[in-house]
């Protein structure tokens, strides 16, 4: 059983960033929006494994929590 | 005042003064279902061919126009083949199998509901529910005049409910005007608005769906082909999803969301159901209105299905949202559940505890057709701004990547569910055996020579040995269990061992009246059978 990976496993992650934030380019909000729904939902099949995708959903919220607080 | 409430598609029962109403003490009946849809007459045909008693109460003298509910699935099927009617409602319906879901003007998504060979019944039918209710009370009458001992009283309203501990006082309204009856048990089978429901002070929790959808049945002479086909944002602008679907008769559903704000009354208009429609099939096809309605749904259910001596089922007791087919067809599987259970009670073979697992296990069904209905909606009509972005982001992705279609939902048709925590399950002793057929489990169907099982299995307690020893039959507290003997070889097509043996080389099962698993062991073995009947049968 894998589990969610929370520490650095991005080789080069600045070139990662700068290729994350370049496919918004020249992108409204929806249609930026879009396509990062679109990301979560290829990335949550390419894990597949519920308990890591729910450990992710955690992760996330867990953040949220702490913003918000 | 005894007015009806909609039209008749056929007078069937008119009222008749019956001796009840000139009795001097209120006449005592076995069983009173109240209320005469699908599912009321449903439970009179199953109960009356055990030989039980019923009367129906209906307080109209027919069945009602308008097609309604249109999909019989298969459960629904092989409950109507066990009651004498299935051939008969696939002769009168449309067999489909296959639905299509489209995204603007792509198609994203394709199912078929039956993918394997092997089962006496389609996935589906579409049949108008009239013709539905029309076949169940034809069948009724034949039972009548086989001497089932079921009665019908049409224009016979129910209008006060009395729960006692020995039975239910029942005040009766009539055109001769009001009489009283008493019944050991009471069927409330009187659809969503419930008076006996609401007279006994019950109510429903669950959500609103706030949303609105045009119901047109058209008849057109057109060569679409025989498949439910569903679109999200549509192409032609009837709707922000629509639906179109075979009925018999060259008459086809469509079915358009047309939002929460609506004015009813004015998109009721003739001119503006067919301004949606010209959108849908353009101006060069002709066709006929025959019905037309405008529907908002809820899913909720009651707390609990069962009062004392009055048994909730059907729209009383649960309701969903159209999209899987889990209305009517989850009504006739509670009557399914219920029959035996209050035959064996009304014959003191069986504790009257054995009806409270007709609530549990049918609450549980309810739940998960409620869950399925309320996912299926929620993809439909998205209720916020990032649901509807992942929607749409599923909908473009499925028609690129295979990995998204499984997520498109458009409704997740109906299929009968599996008790898997019932009180009444026995031991899963069969190591190797398949996992569909456990205890709990709707036994699935399998060809046998020149029939199925599930006809062969029939309506009462069943041993089913494949390829083990087993006596004839069983004897236990009243009941003669008979015993049907096969060998995996019966079926050469597989289908049987596959089904009911996986990986083990034997098999015995249990099995109840409503054709779900009660135990499984690799032999018969008599005391641990009787255990497992007994079990069945709710005396622990």
């Amino acid at each position: 059983m894998a589990e969610l990976i929370l520490t650095p496993n991005i080789e080069q992650p600045d070139d990662f960033y700068a290729e994350l934030i370049a496919a918004h380019d020249g992108l409204t909000k929806a249609e930026s929006d879009a396509l990062n729904a679109r990301l979560i939902l290829i990335l949550a099949n390419h894990i597949g494994d519920r308990v890591v995708l729910a450990d992710a959903l955690a992760a996330a919220e867990a953040e949220q929590r702490e913003t918000s607080a | 005042m005894l007015q009806d409430r909609y039209t008749l598609a056929f007078r069937e029962y008119p009222y008749q003064r019956a001796a009840d109403q000139d009795a001097a003490e209120p006449v005592r009946h076995p069983v009173v279902i109240v209320g005469g849809g699908p599912v009321g007459m449903t439970a009179a045909l199953d109960l009356g061919l055990k030989g039980v008693p019923v009367l129906v109460l209906d307080d109209h003298e027919g069945i009602g126009m308008g097609s309604r509910a249109i999909c019989i699935a298969k459960r629904a099927l092989e409950i109507a083949d066990r009651l004498g009617c299935g051939a008969d409602l696939v002769a009168r319906g449309v067999v489909w199998n296959l639905g299509k879901v489209f995204h603007r003007d792509r198609k994203v998504f394709e199912f078929n509901l039956q993918p394997e060979t092997g089962h006496r019944y389609p996935a589906f039918i579409n049949l108008q529910q009239p013709a539905f209710e029309k076949a169940l009370v034809d069948r009724i009458r034949v039972a009548q005049a086989a001497g089932a001992p079921i009665e019908i009283r049409g224009r016979n309203r129910v209008e006060g409910v009395e729960v006692r501990d020995d039975g239910v006082v029942l005040e009766v309204l009539t055109p001769d005007g009001p009489y009283t009856l008493t019944a050991d048990w009471v069927i409330a089978c009187d659809g969503a608005a419930s008076p006996v429901r609401t007279a006994l002070g019950l109510g429903f929790e669950g959500r609103v769906f706030e949303d609105s959808f045009l119901i047109a049945d058209v008849k057109m002479n057109v060569d679409f082909p025989t498949e439910r086909r569903f679109w999200f944002d549509p192409p032609f602008k009837s709707g922000t999803s629509a639906l179109l679907h075979k009925q018999p008769d060259n008459v086809w559903r469509l079915d358009f969301q047309i939002g929460w704000h609506v004015d009813r009354e004015k998109e009721l208009r003739d001119e503006n159901v067919k301004a949606r429609i010209d959108e849908m099939l353009g101006p060069d096809i002709a066709y006929e209105v025959v019905w037309k309605s405008i529907y908002t749904f809820q899913c909720r259910r009651m707390t609990g299905f069962r009062h004392g001596r009055v048994l909730f089922a059907g729209d009383s007791a649960h309701q969903v949202s159209p999209f899987g087919a889990r209305g009517a067809n989850s009504g006739v599987q509670d009557i399914d559940n219920l029959a035996w259970k209050l035959d064996l009670v009304t014959r003191g073979l069986a504790p009257d505890g054995l009806l409270d697992s007709y609530a549990t296990e049918r609450e549980y069904g309810a739940d998960e057709n409620i869950l399925n209905s309320t996912r299926a909606t929620d993809f439909i009509t998205p209720k916020s701004e990032t649901s509807k972005l992942f929607r749409d982001a599923v909908l473009d992705l499925s028609a690129r990547y295979a990995f998204a279609r499984p997520l498109v939902n458009s409704g997740r048709l109906s299929v009968p569910c599996t008790y898997d925590a019932s009180a009444l399950n026995g031991p899963d002793a069969l190591p190797g055996g398949p996992a569909r057929s456990r205890p709990g489990s709707p036994c699935p169907d399998a060809p046998l020579g020149d029939g199925f099982l599930l006809s062969r299995l029939g309506g009462g307690f069943r041993l089913l040995t494949i390829d083990a020893e087993a006596p004839t039959t069983m004897e236990e507290g009243g009941l003669t269990i008979p015993c049907l003997a096969l060998a995996a070889s019966d079926d050469p097509t597989g289908a049987l061992a596959e089904r009911y043996l996986g990986h083990a080389s034997s098999a015995a099962y249990l099995i109840r009246p409503d054709q779900h698993v009660a135990a499984r062991w690799p032999g018969y073995d008599d005391e641990t059978a009787r255990a497992a009947l007994r079990t069945a049968t709710g005396r622990h």
